[in-house]
């Protein structure tokens, strides 16, 4: 019978990302519900001082697979180690992130052990030994509880910024299970080039504790200005609606809403944007959403926690000057 | 070069999502359905590449009578064929069950490069493309906002945002490409395409013509089942922060957030 709850942590560059302590948490929380050991699967190369980071977490064997093919994440490679590993051991459960890296990999490694995948989950809970996962469809106009009865091991990846991170206990320690990599020539055909490193140095919208986002109400490109201030002030990301990336005064990778990026910061300020609803579906479940709009009327108001009815242009930069108050 | 793309129809971004009575599927009468709009870049770019180096577009959608509008909307677009897996045994599958007819559709004709929309804007699951590369064995791309193929056209060669960095990847071809918004802007279908496309060559295809048996696809071969849907959590009435100024305004918003909301 299938035993065990796995995590598939995440490294990039020899460092651990937050996703994998978020992981390895609600695996901490799933096995002390079932009693079942928790394992958390680490890939990359030379990894191991950063991997045992997870031991605080919970984690109590690590599998470790250390290759220098393995240094850099492709979907093949990965799946293939993962996919001996887990078929050699046959976990009950497995869990992913739900970033980029974590949804490539977890859906092609589902089809190649043909079971289920429950893709990014927003709650997870056990019941009667099945894992019932939670996750927003038509990014989040509703949700659907899902659940993979038969095939196993159960799999789903979790949204980031979504599951709370545990305290670690620095006196928890885990058993260390090398794992033999061995690879064939179609597992390494994909070549990482190069990786261009974001120069904004903003962090990416769908892991942002806080967004300021504009909409068809910034008129111009220039005018984000004032929001890229105020996001500075508070340490924000600026997101913009589909209106503000259509008329092409900000890049796609900005765009929040059912055809951009799906956001749970715990701060959303939306400023001139009326709250399309596929806008609202993007961001809908942020913990709380601040609304500036000069139309009392806007739908966005519907969504919101608080709001301003007023000119965006007099609002942000008093904003700005408040938040600078209480932040200093 | 044979290009495919697989297409999805979706309702609209803009349709309100109701329940229905059995509480595991939507009320789809009010619904208009539209190509999803990832596999539209995907369909665009294959176009393109086309025009670049030559060959055919194939266009490949599984579901029911409707999805026709959209496998023409693709061939009015410039695509050449279109294939049209069209049996009920096929409806209502997981993302591996979707991605098995896919996979023996395409398994019938030449490719050297697939594409697939990164996601549905209905399910958002984001696993048929990957799970139609692993069944082909083919090189995956994810999420892609450009691409080249080398002059040579064995290899693509691509740009992978993720948080904090664009990934530039190469491969081999065949290969599959999974479509970001960004990599182009989708063409709209012109007056003489429309009037081509209803002359292309679109073929009908039952599972049995793809080898596949009933209870291999859809929701008989599904391995995730739907519970339940339920409604997104309500959200609790907000309020409108008064105020005789802007200046006023402002500053109890601050104050509501960080004494209220305990956010900042």
């Amino acid at each position: 019978m299938a035993k065990g709850i796995w995590i598939i942590a995440e490294q990039r560059g020899g460092t651990l990302r937050k996703i994998s302590f978020e992981l390895v948490s609600e695996g901490r929380r799933l096995a002390d519900q079932s009693g079942q050991p928790l394992a958390a699967i680490v890939l990359g190369h030379q990894i191991s001082e950063e991997a045992k980071k997870l031991a605080a977490y919970g984690a109590e064997t690590l599998y470790m697979a250390d290759a220098p093919e393995l240094a850099v994440y492709t979907p093949e490679a990965y799946t293939a180690v993962l996919g001996e590993l887990i078929k050699a051991h046959e976990p009950d459960i497995v869990l992913g992130g739900a970033n980029q890296q974590g949804k490539e990999l977890a859906a092609r490694l589902a089809a190649r052990l043909e079971t289920g995948l429950a893709m990014d989950c927003v709650a997870l809970r056990l019941e009667g030994g099945l894992l019932i996962a939670k996750r927003p469809l038509y990014a989040g106009k509703v949700y659907a509880e899902v659940v993979c009865e038969t095939a196993r091991p159960q799999m789903a990846t979790c949204r980031p910024n979504v599951f709370s991170v545990l305290e670690p206990e620095v006196t928890r320690k885990a058993e260390v299970a090398a794992v033999s990599v061995t690879l064939k020539p179609e597992d390494l055909r994909t070549k990482l080039v190069e990786a261009l490193a974001d120069q904004s140095g903003k962090v990416d919208l769908t892991e942002a504790t806080c967004i300021v986002s504009g909409g068809r109400g910034m008129k111009a490109t220039e005018n984000f200005e004032i929001l890229e201030k105020l996001a500075s002030v508070i340490g924000a990301s600026v997101g913009a609606s589909r209106s503000a990336v259509d008329a092409g005064w900000r890049p796609h990778s900005d765009q929040v809403g059912q055809t951009g990026k799906v956001v749970t910061p715990n701060l959303y300020i939306a400023c001139g944007i009326s709250g399309a609803i596929q806008h609202l579906a993007g961001m809908g479940s942020s913990k709380i959403i601040v609304a500036v709009n000069k139309d009392p009327d806007a739908p966005i108001f519907q969504k919101a926690d608080y709001g301003i009815i007023g000119d965006l242009f007099e609002v942000v930069p008093i904003l700005e000057e408040e938040f600078k108050k209480i932040m200093a | 070069m044979n290009l495919l793309t697989c297409i999805k129809q979706v309702p609209d971004t803009e349709a309100q999502i109701k329940i229905d009575s059995g509480g595991k599927g939507i009320q789809t009468s009010d619904i208009k359905w539209v190509m999803n709009p990832y596999d539209e870049f995907g369909v665009e770019e294959a176009l393109r590449i086309k025009e670049k180096t030559g060959g055919k577009v194939t266009v490949i959608g599984v579901g029911p009578q409707r999805i026709v509008e959209s496998l023409r909307t693709a061939l009015a677009m410039g695509a050449d064929e279109a294939i049209h897996v069209d049996d009920p045994a096929a409806e209502g599958g997981d993302a591996l069950a979707t991605a098995r007819i896919l996979a023996a559709a395409i398994k019938q004709v030449p490719f050297d490069l697939i594409f697939c929309g990164q996601r549905a804007v209905d399910d958002d699951n984001a696993q048929v493309g990957a799970a139609l590369a692993e069944l082909l064995q083919i090189p995956l791309l994810s999420v892609i906002t450009k691409v080249e193929v080398s002059d040579d056209k064995t290899k693509v060669k691509v740009q992978r945002p993720v948080e904090g960095a664009t990934w530039v990847l190469e491969t081999p071809l065949p290969a599959l490409i999974t479509a970001q918004k960004g990599l182009n802007e989708p063409r709209y279908a012109s007056l003489p395409g429309i009037m081509k496309a209803k002359k292309k060559p679109l073929a009908t295809k039952k599972l049995g013509d793809l080898g596949l048996s009933p209870d291999q696809v859809g929701e008989a071969g599904s391995k995730v089942k739907i519970r339940a849907l339920t409604p997104p959590p309500e959200r609790k009435p907000g309020k409108v922060v008064e105020g005789e100024t802007v200046l006023e305004k402002g500053s109890v918003l601050v104050k509501l957030l960080r004494e209220e909301a305990k956010i900042i």
